[in-house]
């Protein structure tokens, strides 16, 4: 750990909220419906999706038709992909000519890309072809990502309207959100990438005769329009197995620090646009000081424990020097490091380094934020969830001091504090139990890898990463059987449609609330005080809740270390 | 049932204008803006594509410089790690095995001298870049290969090496191909370049 690679993290996420503070007013007003510079260019292509998709946008939506809209599009795009994937070698652009997907894993990886979790069974390079990458993985990255966004944006209309029913129009917020925000921002981030190395093609392998005389067969494909919304969309399924640790996804330091600002940028930027939607900017500076230093602190324990190496190593062999096993070099430590909490922070999932072969603590950091969820988390879910901890964080500093429990204007009452809880529950649940029942089962125990303890932690990774919507792995569980494939699919669903669902419930409850003017008697919600105990609340209720399964996984095993 | 027949359209409409319009302007500007990176950084010897240059290879013979250990064995139609845990006991088998075949190849170095990036193996499997000791390690075992002399050998590495991006971010490295492309037109143009130089 040097003193360089420490400043290294922290330039990079600041240069992140750097970025996303102008995003974030950006996004607030496409999304109240304010005029904003792209108007005239996306105003015309905007009514055309519309007469194709058949759309009034004139029409407002209260929460139930809103969520309805939602859970259809959902479906059909899932049913679609799904049948992407199981006919794909009937279909063009297969130039390796790859097999249908089985059902049951075609099952999980339609579950995983409409979730915006990208867990991956299966190895890109060898069980998609290229129409599968790009109609079935490139689509559902973006949608999904458009998916949360919208569901985030009609909370917050939600909890800043009053006295009305109207949530706003699913339909042009779906649309909205790709072409004023994501296709842009992706277009110009495949580019880029591509100036920085990233393969863009649709020829099929490359097929080499070696300087040492071997033949080698290259996979490529049209990975840096897939890579780009990977990383933008809080995606994070790869084009190839080693996701970004692969030098086609993540050529050297310049795309590693582009592909970690594409993570934070829309999450992070969602924050301020929470604070322009609610007038209150201390909220956002609030919540993104808090948050950022958490980020930090995570990436900072990640880098210390990589750092230092491998004890058993350097006892059992004499070798000395930090934990290389799964890392590349060209990365470096720091944004390694960095790399490893983001991606669980953001809830992306992409990985540039194995998890599974970091030191027991380091692996603990995604594992605990993708418990927490909302270290700024994935795009939209993240904000949601925040907001949801916001929620029950009033609510029990109302109970605390004797106040009637309020935010930004609106009473907090039995019903969103009983959905609300819902949401917070079932994160948890879909955790537990299902880890529980596959320690239970003599067939998926055999999927893991590693024995011990770290083989529970690969197991309980596995469905936090689920849970979280978020997709990365201790890979060396061999996800690709039936029980895993159906469970971690299941999981996957409801953990993210629960606490939408009840996000949008509680949104149409908001709105129809008169807001009540703020007295001296009104807890303030945008302070650091009231910060931390918002801290507290949820670093409690994921510490009481992890803290038996933690122990039997990394903390376990960072003492057999010793 | 409106809603389904919209999600239809919109599937319809998006799966197009996101699963093939989009990837399709990436390919035609990759193809014109970027040719060489969109198609995969390859690199020619002589007009024949020898490998990529992002995409480490297996190299054997003692006169390459070789890449770090691969779990897929450099099999460029996959790639991978070994996802071996830190306390596995396959770890310290592998990474033993590493370690055998780097002393017995590289005779002048000792076990403490070995850094770890030589002997663990690399997150994609194709890691193309070795640190700047790693290659100066090898340089005794490729010169006494090649003929090459040792000084040429290490102004190569020099040459090619890279430094941390703005002095923070990233390691001072070198990549495989790179060197090894050296060596093959070292070789192959001029058979007294190293003695001379």
């Amino acid at each position: 750990m040097t003193a360089t690679g420490v400043i290294a993290i922290a330039v990079v996420v600041f240069v992140i909220l750097l970025c996303a503070w102008p995003l974030g007013r950006y996004i607030f007003r496409t999304f109240a419906g304010e005029r904003t510079w792209v108007d005239p260019a996306v105003r015309p292509i905007e009514h055309v999706l519309f007469r194709l998709i058949g759309v009034n946008p004139d029409v407002d939506m209260d929460w139930k038709a809103y969520l309805r809209a939602m859970m259809a599009a959902n479906l059909i795009m899932a049913l679609f992909a799904y049948g992407v994937f199981r006919l794909q070698n009937f279909l063009p652009l297969n130039p390796a000519h790859i097999p249908a997907m089985p059902p049951y894993l075609a099952f999980n990886t339609a579950a995983s890309f409409i979730t915006n979790t990208n867990w991956q069974n299966y190895a890109g390079e060898q069980s998609l072809s290229y129409l599968g990458q790009m109609i079935g993985i490139t689509f559902l990255q973006f949608t999904s990502a458009a998916t949360g966004l919208v569901a985030a944006m009609a909370f917050l209309r939600g909890m800043s309207r009053q006295k009305t029913n109207s949530l706003g129009n699913f339909w042009v917020d779906l649309v909205k959100a790709h072409t004023r925000l994501l296709m842009p921002l992706a277009l110009i981030f495949a580019i880029l990438l591509m100036a920085l190395g990233v393969p863009e093609t649709l020829s099929g392998p490359a097929v080499v005769h070696t300087l040492a005389g071997s033949m080698q067969t290259i996979a490529r494909g049209p990975v840096a329009t897939l890579e780009a919304i990977k990383q933008l969309g809080t995606n994070g399924g790869g084009f190839f197995n080693a996701n970004s640790a692969h030098p086609f996804e993540d050529p050297n330091v310049w795309t590693c620090i582009l592909e970690i600002m594409a993570m934070g940028l829309i999450p992070m930027a969602l924050v301020f646009t929470a604070g322009h939607f609610l007038h209150s900017r201390r909220i956002a500076i609030v919540l993104c000081t808090l948050l950022s230093a958490i980020l930090l602190i995570g990436a900072y324990v990640v880098y210390a424990y990589e750092a230092g190496g491998n004890p058993i190593l350097t006892h059992a062999l004499g070798i000395h020097g930090p934990n290389m096993e799964g890392k590349e070099v060209r990365f470096g430590l720091p944004l390694t490091s960095l790399f490893v909490a983001s991606t669980t922070a953001f809830t992306t999932g992409a990985v540039n380094a194995m998890h599974d072969s970091l030191m027991p603590v380091s692996g603990m950091v995604p594992l605990l934020f993708m418990m927490f969820n909302l270290i700024f988390g994935g795009k939209g879910v993240g904000l949601l969830n925040i907001l949801m901890f916001l929620i029950i964080s009033v609510f029990i500093s109302g109970l605390m001091v004797g106040r009637t429990p309020e935010i930004f204007g609106k009473k907090i009452e039995a019903r969103e504090v009983k959905l609300a809880t819902a949401a917070m529950l079932v994160h948890p649940f879909v955790i537990l139990v299902p880890t529980a029942i596959a320690m239970a089962l003599p067939s998926a125990r055999a999927s893991m890898t590693n024995p011990g303890l770290h083989g529970f932690s690969e197991v309980l990774y596995a469905f936090t990463s689920a849970a979280a919507n978020n997709g990365s792995a201790f890979a060396g569980l061999n996800g690709n059987t039936p029980f895993y494939n159906i469970a971690l699919g299941l999981v996957m669903l409801f953990g993210r449609y629960v606490s939408i669902i009840a996000m949008l419930a509680i949104a149409g409850a908001l709105a129809a609330k008169a807001r009540i003017p703020e007295t001296s008697g009104t807890l303030k919600v945008d302070t650091f005080a009231f910060g931390y105990v918002f801290v507290a609340v949820f670093i409690i209720v994921g510490a009481l809740t992890f803290f038996p399964y933690l122990a039997l996984g990394p903390i376990g095993e960072q003492l057999q270390l010793t | 049932m409106v809603n389904v027949l919209r999600s239809l359209r919109f599937t319809a409409v998006f799966a197009a204008l996101l699963g093939i319009v989009y990837p399709f302007v990436g390919v035609v500007v990759g193809h014109i803006a970027f040719p060489w990176q969109s198609q995969g950084s390859l690199v020619q010897v002589k007009g024949r594509v020898v490998g990529s240059e992002l995409i480490a290879e297996a190299f054997p013979q003692p006169m390459w410089f070789q890449a770090r250990p691969s779990a897929v064995n450099y099999n460029a139609s996959g790639s991978g790690g070994s996802n071996l845990g830190p306390t596995n006991p396959e770890l310290v088998k592998e990474v033993s095995k590493n370690l055998r075949t780097v002393l017995k190849q590289n005779p002048s170095l000792s076990v403490a001298q070995v850094p770890t990036s030589m002997v663990e193996s690399s997150g994609s499997g194709l890691d193309p870049d070795i640190t700047l000791k790693d290659a100066y390690d090898q340089i005794p075992r490729i010169s006494d290969a090649t003929g090459l002399s040792q000084a040429w050998l290490k102004t190569l590495v020099q040459r090619k090496a890279s430094a941390p991006a703005l002095g923070l971010f990233g390691e001072s490295m070198v990549n495989v191909i790179e060197l090894n492309l050296s060596i093959w037109e070292a070789l192959h143009t001029d058979k007294q370049a190293g003695s001379a130089k």
